[in-house]
């Protein structure tokens, strides 16, 4: 990789945020690990897990602004990506349970002995090996988002149209995966997990390690995308968000640049499911309900999109709040909550939480150097 | 490849319709190269539809389209036709926004457009002072920096024709350069404009005639999707069915 690509994408900005990241990765495992249950600052293992599943949603969230915040491209499927991601990483899972399982046979998991199935179907040959799994992680968001980019762009789908195809993307999907004939055990899904690469899943010492890859993830995936929204392809991928017929125009292949960050944020977002099964311990069809997206949407606009920082705060304060309303006497009232929620933050914080803070700090410099001003000016955070 | 014709752009018998309505009827009209032709014609004349057909957004049902002699526009799509060196300015200024009038214009620049190139780019001294060359062309230079949704009308017209400068276009689509400016703008469109001609091929839609006596060049009046009248601007407007249809009353 040229070097000045990560040179250019890491303004102060970026390397506070990826150090406020690495930070967390490391303080909350020695808090857990290092500091005795008595003390104040000891981080119980619970709150280590739901941590990491705050991490996963905030990759996920990532992923999203990438493609909506600098592209304008709304999709509200993207938890299949997520949930695909996630089934990679469950059916390597289920391959390490072995001999373990209910009816301890070697080869199949429980769910297809209990269907009576006799031998393992062909696709889940090889997600035994770690290696494989992971670059199916990766593979069949990626190939999936591929094929249907290539569609939808080159038929020139955009707009409300694109997210309702994204939309029954996901739904479709979610009808598949509900059939016991499908092979990815039916409504009950793929859980009972035991190892990650020969590591207890259950162990506090693996928890935190899954923890502090899920940051790392987020670390990479952040970088990645500020590489890009720093390039002259970024510059395009804006203009294409704010004028798509004006870049057509000018000579670009809209619909490529379009495929390139499609797919890009369909793996991302297959890493973050990845990550999230092995944390939460179980991976079921209602991954791909199409609520699980609109809500991974609002994530990122409460925290501001086209911010990239926006959509990792905005994914922990939402399902913070969400952890915090859903155990009280407030839980039967949660999803009128996240309705007005968003409501709200459309009507009056349209930039979102970051996106108001850098509007507000770009005005104020705007109004200590109105007359000189020779600093190169990043584009607007979208609205 | 064979050369059909020695003009740049050739139109020969176009037809458009939409839902019955012919938007162009039987159009026929050629531009030569290095020329500067002014279009005038009524609402509804069928001047942007003509555009559209020209720069690859609208197909035509029947009739030639041909670039430089040898190039058959109705096959090919907006990019393509971008690329091969026809830019166009739009009736209202889309000037990207959220971005500076500098990365406007560098997105603009003739350069590779295939999105790996654009994810490996590198600003180079060559570019940089081409972007410095077109500020001062298009009277911005103050603005560099600025956002493009923050300029005034006037200025997102001309950072428009920078932009389209910026693509070295051999022919120029301007379409409605001075509506909604003010007299000494309108001026100053006009001598940006016939400066540009010096060295490019420029069509000009407008409806202001004020404009198009500045200019002082070939006019072309289409009627209902046809040519009515071709000359000078005397000659037009003096015209009795052109001022019937057009200048009227």
């Amino acid at each position: 990789m040229t070097p000045h690509i990560l040179i250019r994408s890491l303004d102060r900005g970026a390397i506070f945020f990826l150090l406020a990241i690495a930070c967390i990765a490391i303080l909350v495992p020695i808090l857990n690990l290092a500091v005795p249950s008595t003390s104040a600052f000891y981080v119980p293992t619970y709150l280590v897990a739901l941590f990491g599943k705050y991490a996963c949603y905030a990759l996920l969230a990532l992923s999203i602004d990438l493609i909506w915040g600098y592209c304008g491209i709304l999709s509200l499927g993207h938890g299949a990506f997520f949930a695909l991601g996630g089934y990679a990483m469950g059916m390597y899972l289920m391959r390490q349970i072995g001999t373990r399982g209910v009816y301890a046979n070697p080869i199949l998991p429980d769910f297809m002995v209990f269907l009576n199935w006799k031998q393992l179907p062909v696709y889940w040959y090889g997600f035994q090996f770690f290696p494989y799994a992971a670059l199916m992680v990766l593979l069949i968001p990626g190939v999936l988002a591929f094929v249907f980019g290539w569609f939808a762009f080159r038929s020139r789908v955009t707009g409300v149209y694109l997210s309702i195809i994204t939309q029954a993307l996901t739904f479709a999907l979610m009808l598949g995966f509900f059939r016991n004939n499908f092979g990815f055990g039916g409504n009950n899904g793929l859980t009972d997990f035991k190892d990650i690469l020969g590591f207890n899943v259950q162990a506090e010492t693996t928890r935190n390690a899954l923890f502090s890859t899920s940051c790392l993830a987020i670390m990479i995936g952040f970088v990645l995308c500020r590489a890009i929204i720093t390039s002259k392809f970024g510059k395009v991928l804006i203009a294409i968000r704010d004028a798509e017929a004006r870049t057509r125009f000018l000579g670009y292949r809209v619909e490529s640049y379009k495929l390139f960050v499609f797919t890009l944020s369909a793996c991302m977002a297959g890493v973050a499911g990845a990550l999230y099964v092995p944390q939460v311990g179980i991976i079921n069809p209602s991954e791909f309900a199409p609520a699980n997206s609109i809500e991974a949407v609002i994530w990122v606009a409460v925290g501001g999109r086209g911010t990239l920082t926006g959509a990792v705060i905005g994914a922990v304060l939402v399902n913070y709040a969400k952890t915090y309303f859903t155990s009280g006497f407030l839980a039967p009232y949660w999803l009128f909550m996240l309705g007005a929620l968003f409501i709200l933050v459309t009507l009056l914080l349209p930039r979102g939480v970051i996106g108001t803070l850098r509007h507000w700090n770009a005005l104020r410099r705007d109004r200590a150097s109105a007359a000189a001003e020779d600093g190169v000016r990043e584009p607007l955070p979208a609205e | 490849m064979e050369m059909l014709t020695n003009a740049l752009l050739y139109l020969n018998g176009v037809t458009v319709s939409f839902d019955g309505f012919k938007a162009l009827n039987n159009l026929s009209f050629t531009v030569e190269t290095g020329e500067m032709r002014a279009i005038i014609g009524p609402n509804g004349a069928g001047k942007t539809t003509m555009m559209d057909v020209v720069t690859g957004k609208t197909r035509p049902d029947l009739g030639d389209v041909m670039f430089d002699g040898s190039y058959d526009l109705t096959r090919l799509d907006e990019a393509e036709i971008a690329e091969l060196g026809i830019g166009r300015k739009f009736q209202k200024p889309t000037v990207f926004q959220s971005q500076t009038v500098a990365d406007n214009l560098e997105l603009a620049l003739k350069s590779d457009r295939r999105a790996h190139a654009a994810l490996w780019w590198q600003e180079s001294a060559a570019e940089r002072s081409r972007i410095d060359d077109l500020l001062a062309t298009i009277r911005l230079t103050a603005e560099r920096n600025r956002l493009a949704g923050s300029l005034s009308h006037g200025q997102r017209q001309w950072l428009e024709i920078g932009m389209l400068l910026a693509q070295e276009p051999k022919l120029l689509l301007v379409d409605e350069p001075v509506a909604g400016m003010t007299d000494t703008e309108t001026q100053q469109t006009a001598e940006l404009l016939k400066q540009i001609n010096r060295d490019r091929t420029v069509v000009v839609v407008e409806h202001d005639m004020a404009f198009v006596r500045e200019l002082g060049v070939k006019v072309t009046c289409l009627h209902e999707g046809s040519v009515l009248a071709e000359g000078t601007i005397d000659q037009v407007s003096s015209n009795e069915r052109v001022v019937e249809v057009y200048l009227g009353r």
